[in-house]
């Protein structure tokens, strides 16, 4: 181990970028993940170039097409300030105020994430118009959501805590000598926030941006439900017996997905994040709120009960309905197929999201700014919609079988394993964000420090940077898990046959209209999922408390 | 390494790897399934109960299923193919991963009902219907045909779903029986009439009590869902004139794979959905209509339609997406 030390003194002249680009041993996580999703997407390029090219393009390049793109990005740029103009704030009165009650906020303001945007949607639409649940129990009829308006607020909703992830882990691990520096300059506390800490808070924003970015092109659930057509409408509709023009649509959303994840990029060319001195563990003293704290409460309180109370008193209504007997069906099953997709996913894409994320922030500094857009290779995945990456995992999966079993048999294809494969590239984006965002703000003189105590290079990396990184990684696992308990066109179809999750279930009933049957599926995909996130975040908590 | 990173790596390789599954064992039937597992799933519950055969069961949208069948092709694990639509039956009849049925077993349906290869059959009836709002629709004004929604006086008030898959059959049975430039002709007026899409069927019932709409064009059976648990639920749901196409009446089906390596079992599937307890099944759970000639009475004012016709989907998608629609 201590040879190690040695062998990776920097070099004088940093090699050509070409040869940074070849895999390595720091950069082959990145390259296994963005190859382990851009070979099966070479399945759906074929496909997208078999079948009739000239009736394909003339329905892909059609005026509709670019209209829908310009919805869709109009849709994801709404979502993207709304979220933060919620998300900013939130981090800050939980993170640097003396906001009662911010403990438990810091955890209860992650949990609309445990809820699956159809059933926000649902319970949202359930509550206007005239047969609405407003109209019903009140007498007074309330506008019923729908469009642009009612997309944007619910996926709003759902996908604010994203950023206040982000957010929350940046300010906590911003170094207070910063504002402290800013005020003796003679700046303001507003504007020493803004000269000194929200430069800062770029990465975070990029990193959470770019997740919730995505998830808005990605999603179906809302959009179709609120009847605004986005790209994903556009795809879930072409699937057809002829698949070339849904390999295009998917392969068009691929693209401008990757044009924000390039964007992403050079947006954060450049910067330094990390703190200027080692030991800045300590929070600043706390901004006092005054007289304006139980209305902030009050506020933060009301979006919980919007994006959360909602949906979960929608679930208890139905479930306290009369139900069809003879459609009732175990939940034992359901849960446990749930739980055996979503663990192994949220554990693997954390341990792969490390290395990648790592390899972003360090090697940058040792003058190789070609290999943090090597990391951006790992959201591949999660910029291919579920469908088209399920599509084309299938294909794969049957093509490999033929090499290993006989035909009728199956060995990969409907597979738990392809299933959980498909589950961690899909999501491990969401994963390297916190991961990348507590990184950022790790000096590494630290873990150079370790190394040059004698400690070989993992143990430097696992005795020092590991600790605290640790909220990232606790961060990043409550955000896959929950995606993952979620997740519908993937499992749809890659699931092992009789292998129906609970997000599966809910859809099967929602879509025959058996809403009393269906409740019982929603409330345990609530209350498992924010058990995890209690179970994470909290043992997050007490690791803070014990470093400050 | 760090011991507890040497842990959790085990851990998840543990995991996955618990997860290869054993091969089936050879009694076992796989079902394809388009028809929703919330109707399914105790049917066939039963049918293993009757035939002592295990049934191993991937449910997904009947579009979906039948691509999924074509990208398997010869690789296929399915038995049986469950479908609610005679377009995709069609399409994987034509695609030539059907086996023919015992005629025996054809024979006790109307042959309207039956492949005309003789390698699918439908095993219940859907209609399409006319739901309407009965706070501001009166029952004795409605249209007497699919054709009349284009009337100024249904100007934004109508609503359908574009992307169901019992709409697009419906589209293909307007497009065989009245001809493409009908079909077009009707579609594009119902947009200049500012017709309103819908995601799916209950979305537009759901619209109608909502007040967003008056009238839509759903399948016959799922307001029946919504008014057995609230009676007081203010849509109701009627036809058009007998014979107008949009009482258009479609297949659920069934047919048994090509690739089966149980093709006994499998046809004693089929033949269960058609025997008397399958057909009460549909019947009295699902509100469908029986498809057996013992059982069946002709589908009120149904239009008379082989329904080897509308195999088309493809043509239908097509002209959907040319009047931008999809």
């Amino acid at each position: 181990m201590k040879s190690a030390f040695c062998r990776t003194a920097t070099p004088l002249r940093p090699p050509a970028p070409w040869i940074r680009l070849l895999p390595d041993r720091a950069t082959l996580p990145a390259w296994a993940a963005g190859l382990g999703v851009l070979v099966p997407l070479c399945f759906l390029l074929v496909a997208g170039f078999t079948g009739d090219g000239a009736a394909v393009r003339e329905t892909v390049l059609r005026p509709r097409t670019f209209a829908v793109i310009g919805r869709t990005l109009g849709l994801a740029a709404a979502v993207l300030a709304a979220t933060t103009a919620l998300a900013l704030p939130a981090a800050f009165l939980v993170v640097r105020t003396d906001l009662r009650l911010r403990r438990l906020l810091s955890v209860l303001l992650v949990l609309p994430l445990a809820v699956p945007g159809y059933l926000l949607a649902f319970a949202l639409l359930s509550v206007g118009g005239r047969y609405g649940a407003s109209a019903r129990l009140t007498g007074f009829e309330l506008p019923r959501l729908q469009g642009f308006t009612g997309s944007l607020i619910a996926l709003t909703l759902y996908n604010f805590p994203y950023l206040f992830l982000t957010f929350r882990t940046a300010l906590r691990r911003l170094d207070p000598t910063l504002h402290e520096a800013a005020r003796a300059l003679g700046h303001g506390p507003w504007r020493a926030f803004r000269a000194a800490e929200l430069p800062q808070l770029r990465p975070a924003f990029l990193a959470g941006g770019l997740i919730v970015v995505l998830h808005v092109l990605g999603d179906f659930g809302v959009v179709s439900l609120m009847r605004y057509e986005t790209f994903s409408v556009l795809l879930y509709g072409s699937l057809s017996f002829a698949p070339a023009y849904a390999a295009w649509i998917a392969l068009m959303m691929l693209g401008t997905a990757g044009g924000f994840i390039v964007l992403e990029v050079v947006l954060l060319r450049g910067r330094r994040f990390d703190p200027a001195a080692p030991g800045a563990g300590r929070l600043p003293r706390p901004v006092a709120l005054g007289p304006a704290g139980p209305f902030l409460l009050l506020a933060l309180l009301g979006l919980l009960a919007v994006a959360v109370g909602l949906p979960l008193a929608t679930s208890t209504y139905w479930a306290f309905q009369p139900v069809l007997g003879f459609v009732n069906r175990g939940l034992t099953d359901p849960a446990l197929a749930s739980l055996t997709v979503s663990l192994p996913t949220a554990v693997l894409a954390t341990v792969l999201a490390v290395p990648i994320a790592r390899l972003a922030v360090r090697r940058r500094r040792a003058g190789a700014s070609v290999s943090q857009g090597l990391e951006r290779l790992a959201y591949a995945g999660y910029a291919t919609p579920g469908l088209a990456f399920g599509l084309a995992l299938t294909a794969m999966a049957l093509t490999l079988d033929r090499l290993f079993v006989s035909a009728g048999q199956t060995l990969l294809y409907q597979s738990l394993p392809l299933m959980i494969y498909a589950y961690v590239l899909h999501f491990l984006a969401e994963a390297i964000g916190p991961v990348r965002t507590a990184f950022q703000q790790i000096n590494p003189r630290l873990e150079e420090a370790a190394r040059t105590l004698g400690r070989g290079r993992v143990a430097a990396f696992c005795r020092v940077t590991l600790p605290l990184l640790r909220p990232g990684i606790a961060a990043s696992a409550a955000l896959v898990f929950l995606s993952a308990m979620k997740e519908l066109p993937l499992a749809v179809l890659l699931r092992p046959a009789g292998y129906d999750t609970l997000a599966f279930n809910l859809w099967d009933l929602t879509g025959e209209g058996l809403y009393a049957e269906a409740a019982p599926f929603a409330l345990v995909i609530l209350v498992l999922s924010a058990g995890f996130v209690a179970v994470v975040l909290l043992a997050d908590k007490s690791n803070i408390t014990k470093t400050k | 390494m760090h011991p507890r990173f040497v842990l959790i790596t085990a851990l998840a390789a543990c995991l996955v790897a618990g997860g290869i599954r054993t091969p089936a064992p050879a009694d076992t039937l796989t079902v394809y399934s388009g028809r929703s597992k919330s109707f399914m799933d105790a049917l066939l519950d039963r049918f293993e109960q009757e035939s002592g055969h295990t049934v191993r069961r991937v449910y997904d949208k009947t579009a979906a299923v039948a691509l999924k069948l074509q990208t398997e092709g010869d690789r296929s694990p399915a038995d049986v193919v469950l479908a609610q639509d005679a377009g995709a039956l069609g399409a994987l009849s034509r695609a030539g991963l059907l086996a023919p049925l015992p005629a025996p077993l054809t024979a006790t349906v109307d042959e309207r009902f039956v492949s005309n290869r003789g390698d699918w059959v439908a095993t219940s009836l859907r209609a399409r219907t006319l739901a309407y709002s009965t706070e501001r629709v009166s029952a004795n004004a409605l249209p007497q045909s699919v054709f009349e929604l284009t009337d100024e006086k249904y100007a934004g008030r109508v609503g359908f779903a574009p992307a169901n898959a019992s709409f697009q059959a419906f589209i293909t049975a307007m497009r065989a029986a009245h001809g493409e430039d009908t079909a077009r002709a009707w579609l594009l007026a119902m947009k200049r009439n500012g017709v309103q899409s819908f995601p799916k069927n209950t979305a537009i019932l759901e619209g109608i009590a909502a007040g967003e709409i008056d009238l839509g064009l759903p399948n016959h059976y799922y307001l029946l869902r919504f008014t057995e648990k609230d009676p007081g639920f203010p849509v109701a749901q009627t036809g058009f004139a007998d014979g107008d196409i949009g009482n258009l009446v479609n297949v659920a089906g069934a047919a048994v794979l090509n690739t089966s390596r149980q093709p006994e079992a499998a046809r004693q599937l089929v033949a269960f959905l058609l025997s008397a307890p399958g057909q009460a099944w549909f019947v009295d759970q699902i509100h469908e209509h029986p498809v057996s000639r013992d059982a069946a009475a002709p589908v009120r004012g149904a239009p008379a339609l082989n329904l080897n016709a509308i195999d088309d989907l493809n043509g239908t998608l097509t002209l959907l997406r040319e009047v931008g629609l999809l």
